[in-house]
């Protein structure tokens, strides 16, 4: 699944990650498998971690904490309660500009599909987070790097359209290295496309919260990555307009520590919260609870007066006695 | 002098040639040149139309750079009375790389906003070569906000290689800077019209581009990356940036045929910089028209006519492009 190497998944996307990345954190999968494909060594600390302790622990290192790369299966069952329904894959056009590289863009987008099982990079699912019904999108990094393209585009806005059909809060979990080159224009005009669908959300009042995983760049994180009511993200995930070697060459210096990862970002202000995978199921639900259901929720605790607390026993001050 | 790109060489040749021929006969008045001008002109001309006549993608990308081409500050002095920049984002400083004002066009007061490139070493440096940090965005939020509250409309002026790729930029959240611009574009009540005059380089264009009506200059550019950084990452050789170019489908006259623009202004032969003020007149007659496609419509139509345009993009696209 995604968890193959990722070496190569990036050709598609304006994606500065894999020529930058310093070896340490290169790969977040060396999968130098055993041929049992039982063991995983983790990129960041070097540990063999048994396949099933993988699992168990959502693709978090048990040694190190790094978190690594997973795809909208993973992510699916790491977030909803129990079942939940996989949206369709909208139609879209298929290489409108006959786009040939070294390869031609038809056959890279085959590939793609035979090593990931999915039609484009962006698949939705509605579900129970932590029993709030939400719909989840989930960016898929290992097919084309994640890159937004006219068939991700189109998967963002019918999953939108669903949430507000449905009154449904939307979740949307980013991972990719920016637009797909390989549609051109029309990759770009994804931009303004999925910020109509994020449009149609606020006006229906609903919650648009953004999960920014590793990695998130370009023309993403330039349009629906930060335009949540709410942003979070995974630790140390990378977040980038511009990616790290673009800018030292522009600034010819080097970069401080751990720049353009989560924590900096939000020491910098730019999220609200970094939260641990683990954490990201309640979060997400109390989050959601704590828009949707405004009022309290027990009815035991709110003086049976359906959740308006009485005027008189919210008073703040004495009022002094008249006096004659 | 006109500075003169790669592949206008042959045409440097004849124009030096004719400007040589007239110095020589200005010197000296006994020399009979009427003849060997004309038929100069005549070549040079005819080379001209024959060169602009099939510009490839890349040479157009070199066109739409071209450093005597109008600008936005050109465009604001020929087509806006009474021009009043308004400076500062409000929370962190004034990016001279994207110019906002209130002005009069063709006399109803309207907002510009666009991207200033500069002319020469001093204006390129302080307008930062149009590369513009979060704080130019926001600024163009700003005053987009404030055309909203006066119901005036916006007319946007696209001329960049993209956001400025600098740490500092980053820190402050260019890329969310950029997000809250092309949102605020989709909120807008009143008509937004949007020219590409030059560079129109990914979303640092789009942040300004998410218009009613996007037209373009014949040789004007519109991308999702440089031609350079496609064929850097694609072709792993910045050196085949014409292929990208070309493949890349970024041309005025792709963007018409992808349904992705609304028109397309036709440039004087050999390019605007040649003509600089009668292309800015032609834009003027086109922002003219454009905006009083939108006089008889209300608040809610303008805004849902914008979204529906673009949600409308790429479903319309004809099979194989
Ligand atoms: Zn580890």
């Amino acid at each position: 699944m995604s968890d193959k190497p990722t070496k190569g998944t990036s050709e598609g996307a304006i994606n500065w990650i894999t020529n930058f990345v310093r070896p340490k954190i290169k790969g977040f999968f060396n999968a130098r498998e055993t041929p049992e494909n039982l063991w995983r060594k983790c990129a960041n600390c070097g540990e063999m971690i048994f396949h099933r302790d993988l699992l168990a622990a959502q693709n978090v290192c048990p040694s190190c904490d790094h978190h690594m790369r997973i795809g909208p299966k993973e992510r699916f069952a790491a977030l909803f309660d129990d079942t939940y329904e996989e949206l369709h894959a909208p139609e879209a056009p298929a290489d409108p500009l006959k786009f040939r590289d070294e390869r031609r863009y038809t056959e890279r987008l085959k590939d793609a599909r035979t090593k990931t099982g999915a039609v484009d990079a962006m698949q939705a699912a509605k579900g129970r987070i932590d029993g709030e019904d939400a719909v989840v999108v989930v960016q898929n990094f290992a097919f084309m790097g994640g890159s937004l393209g006219m068939g991700a585009g189109e998967a963002f806005v019918s999953a939108a359209r669903l949430a507000v059909a449905q009154h449904l809060p939307l979740v949307m979990i980013t991972a990719s290295g920016g637009a797909r080159m390989q549609e051109g224009i029309l990759s770009l005009m994804q931009m303004p496309r999925t910020t109509v669908a994020v449009e149609e959300l606020r006006e229906a009042g609903l919650p648009y919260i953004v999960v920014l995983t590793d990695p998130t760049s370009g023309g993403v994180t330039a349009s629906y990555a930060m335009l949540g009511d709410i942003q979070l993200a995974e630790p140390g995930a990378m977040i980038a307009f511009s990616g790290p070697r673009v800018i030292e060459n522009t600034i010819r210096e080097k970069l401080p520590e751990g720049f353009q990862r989560a924590e900096y970002l939000l020491a910098h202000g730019m999220i609200d919260a970094v939260v641990h995978r683990h954490k990201l199921k309640e979060t997400l639900g109390r989050m959601i609870r704590l828009l949707m259901k405004p009022l309290p929720i027990d009815p035991a605790k709110t003086n049976g007066s359906g959740g308006i607390v009485p005027v008189k026993d919210a008073a703040l001050m004495p009022v002094p006695p008249e006096e004659e | 002098m006109q500075p003169y790109l790669d592949f206008e060489k042959p045409i440097a040749e004849l124009e030096g040639k004719l400007i040589e021929l007239k110095r020589l006969a200005s010197d000296d008045s006994g020399v009979d040149i009427a003849e060997e001008v004309t038929r100069l002109e005549t070549k040079a001309a005819g080379l001209l139309r024959e060169t602009y006549a099939k510009l490839t993608p890349w040479q157009k990308t070199l066109v739409a750079r071209h450093p005597n081409r109008p600008h936005f500050t050109d465009y604001v002095r020929i087509l806006i009375e009474d021009f009043t920049p308004l400076a500062g984002d409000r929370a962190y400083g004034e990016d001279h790389a994207i110019i906002g004002g209130l002005g009069r066009f063709h006399g109803r007061s309207v907002f510009v906003i666009g991207h200033e490139k500069g002319n020469d070493t001093k204006t390129r440096l302080k307008h930062n070569f149009g590369m513009a940090q979060p704080e130019g965005y926001r600024k163009a939020v700003r005053l987009m906000s404030l055309a909203e509250r006066f119901r005036l409309p916006v007319i946007t002026l696209v001329d960049t290689a993209g956001a400025y790729p600098g740490l500092a930029s980053e820190e402050r959240g260019v890329a969310e800077a950029i997000a809250r611009s092309t949102e605020k574009c989709l909120t807008l009540t009143v008509p937004l019209i949007s020219l590409i005059i030059g560079e129109g380089g990914s979303g640092g264009a789009v942040a300004l581009a998410t218009a009613n009506r996007v037209f373009m200059l014949e040789h004007s550019t519109y991308s999702v990356i440089s031609p350079e950084g496609c064929a850097s990452i694609l072709w792993h050789s910045s050196e085949k940036a014409q292929d990208a170019a070309a493949a890349m489908k970024m041309t005025a006259q792709d963007l018409l045929g992808l349904k992705v623009i609304d028109a397309i202004i036709p440039e004087p032969l050999g390019g605007a910089h040649r003509e600089p003020e009668s292309v800015v007149r032609a834009a003027g007659a086109v922002i003219e028209n454009a905006l009083g496609e939108f006089d008889t419509m209300t608040p809610d139509e303008i805004r849902r006519q914008r979204r529906e345009k673009f949600l409308a993009i790429g479903r319309m696209v004809p099979p194989g492009g």
